[in-house]
């Protein structure tokens, strides 16, 4: 099987997430995309590995994971206190900063 | 060696292919679902789908630690964290479909699909040769071992640094997550003199029990047959949809049950 097809899946799920950020207004999906683009690069990584026959790039999958983890609790959490406050958690409302 | 690995490398070269269609196919269509649907909840299920998938994709890719930790940290805690999330932002909340900034739903399109170009073509023109990772999972006596060996001898300083980020993470967690009291918090004796001025000192009824609804959300019924709003909890009240005994429905059924003929309802006669 040609290790070029995890690649082109990946590159295909890695553009749906990014199209997803880009369109979708609800912080808590837009976190969901960030979460798709982040496993499409483990992916990519895990078929690297393979590709090279040495085990780097399933270490590097494992800390992606483990900060996508981090990113996910922190990014939850701020969403959250947004919503306690706005009562929405869409990004459109959060504009407090601009002014 | 592994016994997962054995399996999945048994298998062969058809098997994988087989392998990775199902599961591509899978992935594509939960993100495209995950994008497409309006409702956040949705989303949450399409992507668990597309996670799960991947940790097929992680075994078949001679990986069967990543794999397990997919299932366990994506369709496990993290997935489990958004659905906890959206219990309490709500559920029912769904996208505005309007277009905050003007062409911006196609602008993205289109740059997502010159992405894919971009990425297809790279990829496309790249010479791949691969070496298969038999030697790399055997050399330590399994995967689990030589990523062991990796993450505690070369990445150690990373693996490090990653327990410092999970610790500032937890912590950064429950300062946003704590919310501070304005107002003292009210004592008993001041609890119980509210109730007692507030008119109604006696306990709330209960929601209604019905043949066909024990829901929480019904609301019980009046001795005159009206429901009444205080017996369902605050955040449903408005919500259902039940309605009052209609006291001629009643009648007609006690004049069946007695084995007497009754004529037609006035709305059985407009339908027939």
């Amino acid at each position: 099987m040609n290790p070029a097809n995890y690649l082109y899946l990946s590159a295909v799920l890695f553009s749906i997430g990014a199209v997803g950020v880009l369109v979708r207004r609800n912080a808590i999906v837009v976190f969901m995309c960030i979460e798709l683009m982040l496993n499409a690069s483990n992916l990519a990584f895990v078929s690297f590995a393979r590709t090279w026959g040495n085990l780097d790039g399933q270490v590097i999958a494992f800390f992606v994971m483990v900060v996508a983890a981090a990113e996910v609790v922190i990014g939850l959490a701020i969403v959250m206190a947004i919503f306690r406050t706005r009562r929405s958690a869409s990004v459109d409302e959060a504009n407090l900063l601009k002014y | 060696m592994n016994p997962l690995l054995a399996v999945v490398e048994t298998s062969g070269n058809a098997g994988e292919t087989i392998v990775f269609w199902v599961c591509a196919i899978v992935a594509v269509a939960g993100a495209l679902g995950m994008v497409l649907s309006r409702r956040a909840v949705h989303s949450a299920l399409w992507i668990a789908s597309t996670m799960m998938s991947l940790a097929v994709l992680y075994f078949s890719l001679s990986a069967p630690f990543l794999g397990v930790t997919q299932v366990v940290v994506y369709t496990g805690a993290v997935m489990m964290l958004f659905l906890f999330v959206l219990m309490i932002v709500g559920v029912d909340s769904s996208d505005s479909l309007v277009e905050t900034i003007k062409g911006q739903r196609l602008a993205a399109i289109v740059l997502g699909l010159a992405l894919v170009a971009l990425l297809v073509a790279a990829v496309g023109s790249a010479t791949l040769q691969a070496q298969g990772l038999d030697a790399a999972n055997t050399v330590d006596g399994g995967n689990v071992q030589g990523l062991a060996r990796l993450i505690f001898g070369r990445y150690v300083l990373a693996f490090e640094v990653t327990s410092a980020l999970l610790i500032t993470a937890a912590l950064g967690a429950m300062v946003l997550a704590h919310r501070e009291r304005h107002t003292p918090r009210p004592t008993q004796r001041q609890l119980s003199e509210q109730r007692v001025r507030s008119g109604y000192p006696q306990n709330l009824p209960g929601p209604g029990v019905y043949a066909r609804h024990n829901a929480v959300g019904t609301p019980g019924l009046l001795p005159d047959g009206t429901p009444t709003d205080i017996s369902v909890p605050a955040p449903l009240r408005g919500v259902s949809a039940v309605v009052g005994v209609d006291h001629e429905d009643t009648a007609r059924v006690v004049t069946l049950s007695s084995g007497l003929a009754v004529g037609p309802t006035d709305d059985e006669e407009t339908v027939s």
